[in-house]
Formats: C-alpha cells, structure tokens, sequence
C-alpha cells in the first residue's frame, strides 16, 4: 500500500451537510468521510462544526477541487496557505488533488479542465506537486481523470504521466476507476488495457460513483463524470479487477448531484466493502 | 501545453461561439463541439449555480428561470477570482441594480445583500456572545463609557425597503402575503451559535449599533441613535441586541 495516506482501508464516502443528522444519530459503517477542501475555507459556523465531530468517529480525506494543479501558471500561494490551514486544523489521514487546471489568469473557472501530456507538462505538474508536498509538509495524491478531447500535442499515454509523477514526486495516486471507464469510453479505447498498464503500487485510494449516458455529434456514446447516480455495473467490474490485483484499498464513494437519502449511498458504500472483503479472501486462500 | 494553448481553451469557455479551440480532437470528430460543450456547460452552470445556492430567497422572488439567467450574465461579466466559491458573489447585488429586466424591483439588490450578510454569518469565526448578566456588574455611572464588541457573525444592514419582512416571507420565515405597510427596514444578522437570524432592527437601531460596531462607547452611540430617531429607547435597543447575540465582550474606556 502506498504510504502517502493513512486511509483505512476500507470503503468510505463523501460527505454532504444534508446526512450529517442521519450519520450522527448512530455508528455507521464507514470507514473515512471525504469533504472538499473548499467547502470548509470560512473560519467557523456549521460546516466546521459538523466537520469535527465527524472527525472525532472517523477518518478524513480532505480533497482538494481547486488548487489548479495542471496549470501552466503558478500555484496560487493564497490557496495553498488556505490548505495547509485546513490540513494543520484537522490532520487529515489524507490530502489528493487532482491532475486538471481550474483557474487561468485569476479567473477560477470551477471545472476539472483536462491537460495535454508532453514532457512540459509533465516537469511542470512535478514542479507544482513538489511545491504542495513541500508547503503542507505532507504526501498527497493526485488523481487520474476523466477527459472528453484529445489534445493533439499529447505524446505522453495517461498512466506513464502519472506513473512518471509519483516517481519523480513521491506522491501517491488516487485512482478514480470511473474517470477511466468514462475516459476509455469516451475515446473509444479498452479500460481494462489502461488499468494493465497503470501503477498501482502507487495508488493509495480508489473513487467510485456515477455517470451521465449521452451522444456526441457523430452518434457515438458520450460519458460525462456527473457524480449524480449509482456506481455503473461496468465499473463495479472494473474495481474488483483492480482489488485483485491491488488488495484491500481506501475506496471512496462519491456522490455530489442529485443527492440520494443517506441509506442510498451507505449501501453504495457497503457494497464496495463486499468487494473488499472478497478479493481479500481470495488473497488468502 | 503552451500557456498560449491553455489561454486558448479558458478563452473559450465563458466566451467564444462554442466553437472548439484549435489543437483539439476527438476519437470521432475533428470538430468535438458537443464534447468541448461539456466544460462550457460545467463552467457556466457550475459559477451560476453557486449563485443560486447563495441566494435562494432572491431566486423565489424572480422565479428560477429569471435569476439562472441573471446569474449567467453576472458570471459572464464576474467571473470568480478564488476558489472559495463561499465568498463569490462581491458584485452581484450592484451587478443587479444595472440589470435592466430586475429594475421594477427596486429592492432586489437589498434583499441579494441581506443574502450576502447571511452567507457571511454563517462562515464567520465561531464565538461564544455576549450574555446580558456579563454586563449587569458594570456600575450604571460607568455605563455610558462602555465599549460593546460585535459578534463576529453580526452584522447590520439599512435598507429604503421592507426587506426583512421580503426576505422572511419569500424564505419560508413567514407567510407569504402583500405587505400593508411599505416603509423602510434595517435589519441586524446574527449567529450566536449555530443557525443564522434576521432580526428588524427598531428605529435608531442601526445608527446606535453601527456606531457600538464603529468601537463608539454606549454614550455616543446613543447620541448618534437619538439624532436618528428621538424616539430611541437604550434599554430596549441595548437589551434586544444583547439577547439577539450581537455582542462578543465588552469593555470599559477607563
């Protein structure tokens, strides 16, 4: 298991204010809650509040959606010293962010927006990844995602770049098996290939959660990351492969839109323990 | 990527004709505009979406089609410069009042700034508030000279229009109904512990509490709030605001 987290490893799920009644009334069965780092950036009131009381039960993944680690431009230092705030108040068991860009010129654009994979790129993402790592005093782990284009610069497959940053960082990856399910679909490639060829003695964490079905212009299926629905059949597929291989792993269920009652998404939540349980039985046997 | 090719991509995200940026394909079209809509759709939606969050009691009043749209147009013009979306929306009450569709309802960039008070409370540093019986020992000859400091979370507001009663009746506070008695309204936000209130403040309130808020001691704040309304009653004013939670500590100025 890759060091840079101290998730259990076990299934857990992100956490949204409207469950936290149902969460708190009894001891749940998860083994970490997640929370984006940017929810939490006032000083006090309700959101930190019920974010320390869950910490007091269970184990925190704090995930960053802004810091705009692909971008060719500088890391905003503000926001750094935002999250390293955040992180020095709740040691977290883990910190991720993601391999994407959100802001440009001082404008934060509030999406995960996709980079080409070229040697630049590359020494600049280790270049920022350094420079996280250095400032929280901490490993992270960035994560794989999920892309609808292909940027015709690209001489870089997505698994060897960020094999190529773990290696020269240290920093561990987050493999959203969802993000590679959409993004194969999406460029008409086999996902299982990608996972055959991805590094997953550096994985510390796997995401799971739903996707939006659609069309592009030429008919064929599109996929978008919508976080809105159930864990696709397909990528249940896809992580019990990779558990297989990997072992027990801090898997996260992740569900942003279209919230569902909390039973829902505890049982999501539960069923990728099943998962866990059994490749580790396997492992035994 | 250059910074020229990924200035090309954000340029066309909140811009552009949709058209794709150049250096960009697909596994089925050379000309992805549906994929590439994907981000322009995540961006625009995602920023007026935030907007919407922040402000639902505004969005009751316009209905949810007509604040979507003007959300749009403000992220178009303001896009956020942090990622702390918790504090996007600086702008968007002075956004409103040049919004010409909105300029009927004069008290719409008031009741957006009350959401924004709101908002603000509910963020702010935590505090336990000052509780009355903490300044009862204060000697009645000394009390002229006393210093109150606000809560964090406080806040007061002056408006020309009956927003607080527009706010509670369009945030599921009070009933929804016509207002018979269309006068002005200030309004003091508060949130000692937990939950958010609007209170309305009483004539005077918010000259006597904008002055306590300015470090004025009671002395000259009551001056300051006589001079508005000769109506003003201390006690009242000074009991409401203890009792609201508008206070973290007191002090003496000698």
């Amino acid at each position: 298991m890759n060091k840079a987290t101290r998730l259990p490893l076990h299934a857990g799920v992100g956490f949204k204010p409207e469950h936290f009644a149902a969460i708190d009334a009894a001891p749940q069965p998860i083994g970490f809650f997640e929370i984006h780092a940017e929810n939490y950036m006032g000083a006090g009131g309700p959101p930190h509040a019920k974010l320390k009381r869950l910490h007091e039960d269970y184990a925190l993944s704090i995930h960053g959606v802004g810091l705009s680690i692909g971008s060719m431009q500088a890391l905003d230092r503000d926001h750094l010293a935002r999250l390293k705030s955040l992180c020095d108040r709740y040691e977290p068991e883990s910190f991720s962010e993601h391999l994407a860009w959100s802001s440009h010129d001082n404008v934060f654009l509030n999406d995960l927006l996709p980079l080409p994979y070229t040697e630049a790129t590359l020494a600049r993402v280790v270049q920022h990844v350094d420079q996280v790592q250095s400032s929280l005093g901490r490993r992270m782990l960035l994560e794989t995602p999920s892309t609808y284009l292909i940027f015709e610069e690209s001489t870089i497959a997505e698994a060897d770049f960020l094999r190529e940053i773990a290696r020269r960082t240290g920093c561990g990856l987050l493999l959203d098996v969802n993000n590679v399910f959409v993004s194969a679909t999406n460029h008409r490639l086999d996902a299982r290939d990608y996972l055959a060829s991805f590094p997953l003695d550096c994985v510390g964490e796997i995401h799971l959660s739903g996707h939006a079905v659609t069309t592009d212009e030429t008919g064929a299926t599109l996929l978008i990351d919508a976080h809105d629905s159930p864990v696709a059949d397909p990528v249940w597929a896809l992580y019990e492969k990779v558990v297989e291989r990997l072992g027990r792993v801090a898997t996260l269920v992740e569900w942003d839109n279209d919230l569902p009652d909390w039973p829902v998404l505890r049982r999501e939540a539960e069923a990728a323990e099943v998962v866990l349980d059994r490749a580790a039985r396997k492992a035994a046997a | 990527m250059s910074t020229a090719t990924q200035s090309r991509f954000a340029g066309a995200l909140l811009g552009g004709d949709g058209a794709v940026p150049r250096g960009l394909t697909s596994s089925t079209s050379a000309t992805p505009t549906r994929r590439f809509a994907i981000y322009r759709n995540n961006v625009l939606f995602g920023l007026s979406g935030a907007l919407t969050a922040r402000y639902p009691a505004a969005e009751k009043v316009v209905g949810a089609e007509f604040f979507g749209a003007m959300a749009r147009e403000f992220v178009v013009g303001h896009p956020p410069t942090s990622p702390v979306l918790l504090d996007y929306g600086a702008g968007f009450a002075e956004f409103v009042e040049t919004f010409e569709a909105a300029s009927e309802l004069a008290y719409l960039p008031d009741l957006i700034r009350l959401e924004d008070l709101r908002t603000r409370a509910y963020h702010a540093a935590d505090a336990s508030p000052l509780e009355p019986r903490q300044i009862a020992a204060v000697p009645p000859e000394k009390l002229s000279e006393l210093v109150l400091v606000l809560h964090p979370a406080a806040a007061i507001m002056r408006s020309p229009h009956p927003v607080v009663t527009i706010w509670a009746m369009n945030s599921g506070e009070a009933e929804l109904g016509p207002i018979e008695n269309w006068a002005e309204e200030d309004a003091l936000v508060v949130r000692p512990q937990q939950l958010v209130h609007v209170h309305r403040l009483p004539p005077g309130g918010a000259a006597f509490l904008e002055a306590l808020a300015s470090g004025s001691p009671l002395g000259v704040a009551l001056e300051a709030a006589t001079a508005q309304a000769a109506s003003f009653d201390l006690s009242a004013n000074l009991a409401g605001a203890l009792n609201a939670g508008a206070f973290a500590s007191f002090d003496l100025t000698s």
